[in-house]
């Protein structure tokens, strides 16, 4: 081998490291150690019992499906309650379409779930689905500019003054949660019924369920969850506070979250 | 010099037209903004000259801190409490826009965004 | 050396204008599109990303392509490459500025987009897209130019370029397979979701890139005075035709695993690209086409005759192209957003607007290449007459 192959070799060898190295190298050194914990578990239901010991406050909500069963329209009424208090936009096309709440058939809420023979409290009942404000969200990874992120206390919030509308978050989110804004929202708000103490969106960025910070600033609850009265059908609180409500369902009763096997952990459960 | 008498007169129409608008308004600012402060009221977060030189860096802050880091608690300046908030604080007081924002912002020929998504107080759209 | 792009045959000003026509139709059209919204546009909140990301896709691999002519001839001292690295690299710049190009086109805030610089975010793989592909950009545009200018005054290439363009040669491998990342970690979009994403799309780059840069010489050949040479042809159609028989083998392995695994998240897409899923077959025909295209040019590759002969040789690259254009730049970006996270088949049709934004962009990187060939061929042809 000649002087000058040698090194050239050396250079090559160096610049390949520089060049595909560095990213990986990047990243490890940003998500650190604990994380790694849940991801070295794979597949399988289970994994959600599996999540990191708590620290601090995770804000996450109780679905009980079995509510909503018996009150027809309690789901719309969430939807609506969510809808007009965020001056979300209604295009009145699927293609336009915004949306932060709303209800689908069990199989597009929990895919993956066969059924061979259809429980038949399933047939006719349908599923409010809502961003899950992850614990592990792969949405704020795929954000180049952090304009979404994950606040302290667990919710995963928008920042619509610096989206440049890349859209990679829709593409990240494995529960189309996320909508986006084709075209200038404004003149589909009802404005008989919009917020004024809340802000619209402008064309070109995305959006998606904040779980009422705002609100929550305020000391009131989401509004989805006050639609729902003291039915008990919704309960929001912190996951980490074994004292709250929510922990209390959760201990008492057996909750499902969706698309479990992605290691996202979601912080919303539903009891079916 | 090459084609000098294309280049010259050439360079001396661009200057011409180019500076044309300093030679028009020679000596005349203009109408000067002056935007209508809320009646009544004396005392702001900062003082007048901070909010004329800084206001959109406060905005920015406030943003920040109450959007980002999730830290809402209320401005609080001589016992009054301002909530840090463009629509349910600044335009509490300042509710006509206007006469207040529009005046500076059109003269300065800026396009704050802020109006795309944040109410404006009465505002049908 | 610009000045030599500003004179030219009438068929070469004709061409301009062409390009020009088309540049301005497609501004005319983001004129439309800035001031009412990406709506504008056939995508939806199901399908998010459309015929401007999977140019995008399609284009980096392009642009990476470069890399197998600059690769033989400085790494390996492979003389017979030496008069066409200039073009390899001056088609890897038309083809990054096509890529900004889209990637500005997508955007939904694009007077927003230097808040990817003002706010770094090392976590995000576009972050790291955006870095790889502009410093790609000016490492081809840079190498090419010095070494251009030393050609043109007849002197060797200085020594200090030499990092520059060995850098060049990790740094091609690494623009595609930071753009395989974008799709490939994922979770939850299962077409996307695998680790032979990267390989492939650099097996697929390094067949369709190249067989653009055959084409390209026997256009140069024939409206020109400069022939690249029938070795460094057959030369180019020897790696075509391994990278194409690679990107075949990995796709065969991509329904192996789905369909022998039957796994239906993995089969989904698959099955909506080439079969149909639950009746919507909307790309069906696309795909079909590009597997035809696909095998039959392979075979043209594989028959000495046809691949010795200009004229099928043309057409095979010609059909290879599109094969693999269809492939990556509908298929593989648009069929990965179906079905949806809700198992939702929302089918996506370009919008007359879009699609004229899309041929203004191709326009304006043919217009890049135009010139920059334009100015690396006088030089060259100065050389020949002298």
């Amino acid at each position: 081998m000649d002087i000058k192959r040698r090194q050239f070799l050396k250079i090559a060898g160096l610049s390949t490291i520089a060049g595909l190295g560095a990213p990986a190298a990047f990243n490890l050194l940003l998500k650190g150690g604990p994380d790694t914990v849940s991801y070295a578990s794979s597949g399988g239901e289970a994994e959600a019992s599996h999540e990191a010991a708590p620290t601090g406050v995770r804000l996450g909500m109780v679905i009980d499906q079995r509510v909503f069963d018996a009150n027809k329209g309690l789901a719309q009424k969430c939807t609506t309650a969510c809808h007009t208090v965020h001056n979300v936009p209604n295009f009145g096309n699927k293609k336009d379409e915004i949306k932060w709440i709303f209800e689908v058939p069990f199989e597009k809420a929990f895919t993956g779930k066969s059924q061979y023979h259809k429980n038949k409290n399933l047939e006719d009942s349908s599923f409010l689905v809502l961003c899950n404000h992850c614990d592990n969200p792969p949405c704020v990874r795929a954000c180049p500019t952090k304009a979404t992120f994950k606040r302290k206390d667990g919710i995963v919030a928008m920042d619509y003054h610096r989206c440049i509308g890349c859209r990679f978050c829709m593409a990240a989110c494995p529960y189309g949660m996320r909508s986006f804004n084709w075209r200038d929202p404004r003149p589909f708000i009802d404005q008989k019924t919009h917020n004024k103490e809340f802000p619209t969106r402008m064309r070109g960025v995305v959006e998606k369920c904040n779980f009422c910070v705002d609100r929550l600033a305020r000391g009131q609850q989401p509004a989805c969850v006050e639609a729902c009265g003291n039915t008990g059908a919704m309960t929001f609180g912190d996951l980490n506070d074994s004292h709250s409500e929510i922990v209390k369902l959760l201990d008492n009763n057996f909750t499902i979250q969706r698309k479990p096997s992605l290691g996202t952990n979601p912080s919303v459960f539903y009891i079916v | 010099m090459y084609d000098g008498k294309y280049i010259i007169p050439g360079l001396i129409v661009f200057v011409a037209l180019m500076t044309f608008p300093i030679w028009k308004n020679m000596g005349n600012a203009g109408i000067v903004p002056k935007p209508e402060k809320p009646v009544g009221v004396t005392k702001c977060v900062e003082s007048a000259q901070y909010m004329r030189t800084s206001h959109m860096k406060l905005l920015d802050d406030w943003r920040d801190e109450a959007l980002r880091d999730g830290d809402r608690t209320p401005v609080e300046v001589d016992g009054v409490k301002y909530e840090k908030s463009l629509m349910n604080g600044c335009l509490k007081c300042h509710t006509d826009k206007k006469k207040f924002c529009d005046e500076c912002h059109v003269y300065a020929s800026v396009k704050p965004y802020c109006w795309d998504c944040h109410y404006v107080p009465k505002e049908t759209f | 050396m610009l000045e030599k792009a500003l004179t030219g045959s009438n068929k070469y000003w004709g061409w301009i204008a062409v390009l020009l026509a088309f540049m301005a139709a497609g501004a005319l059209s983001y004129v439309q599109q800035y001031n009412y919204g990406l709506g504008m546009t056939g995508m939806s909140r199901d399908v998010s990303w459309g015929i401007y990301i999977a140019q995008f896709t399609f284009l980096v691999g392009v642009a990476a392509s470069g890399v197998m002519v600059v690769l033989p001839y400085y790494l390996h001292n492979y003389k017979i490459f030496g008069k066409i690295t200039i073009l390899g690299e001056f088609l890897a710049v038309a083809a990054v500025s096509m890529c900004l190009l889209f990637i500005m086109a997508d955007l939904g805030q694009p007077t927003r987009a230097l808040n990817v610089l003002l706010h770094p975010t090392p976590g995000s793989i576009l972050f790291w897209d955006m870095i790889v592909l502009n410093v790609y950009l000016f490492l081809n545009i840079f190498v090419g130019w010095v070494v251009l200018t030393a050609e043109k005054k007849e002197v060797a290439p200085p020594k200090w370029i030499k990092p520059f363009i060995y850098i060049s040669i990790p740094w091609a491998v690494s623009i595609h397979t930071v753009t395989a990342f974008l799709y490939a970690g994922l979770p939850g979009r299962h077409f996307w979701l695998t680790a032979i994403l990267a390989p492939r799309f650099l097996a697929s780059a390094f067949a369709a890139g190249p067989a653009l840069l055959i084409l390209l010489c026997l256009i140069i050949k024939r409206v020109t005075k400069f022939d690249a040479g029938q070795e460094a042809i057959q030369k180019l159609v020897t790696i075509v035709t391994y990278a194409a028989l690679i990107n075949v083998f990995f796709i065969l392995l991509e329904f192996f695993t789905s369909y022998y695994s039957n796994i239906p998240g993995h089969m989904h897409t698959l099955d909506y690209l080439f079969f149909g899923l639950h009746g919507h077959s909307q790309l069906v025909p696309w795909m079909r086409v590009s597997a035809i295209f696909g095998i039959v040019a392979i075979v043209m590759f594989l028959i000495p005759a046809a691949r010795k002969r200009e004229d099928t040789l043309a057409i095979a690259c010609v059909l290879l192209f599109v094969s693999f254009w269809i492939d990556k730049g509908i298929g593989l970006v648009i069929g990965g957003f179906v079905p949806s996270p809700l198992e939702e088949i929302t089918a996506y049709y370009p919008s007359f607007q879009e699609i004229m934004i899309t041929l203004g962009i191709w326009a304006t990187g043919f217009f890049i290449l135009t010139v920059l060939f334009k100015i690396a061929l006088s030089v060259k042809e100065e050389k020949m007459i002298s």
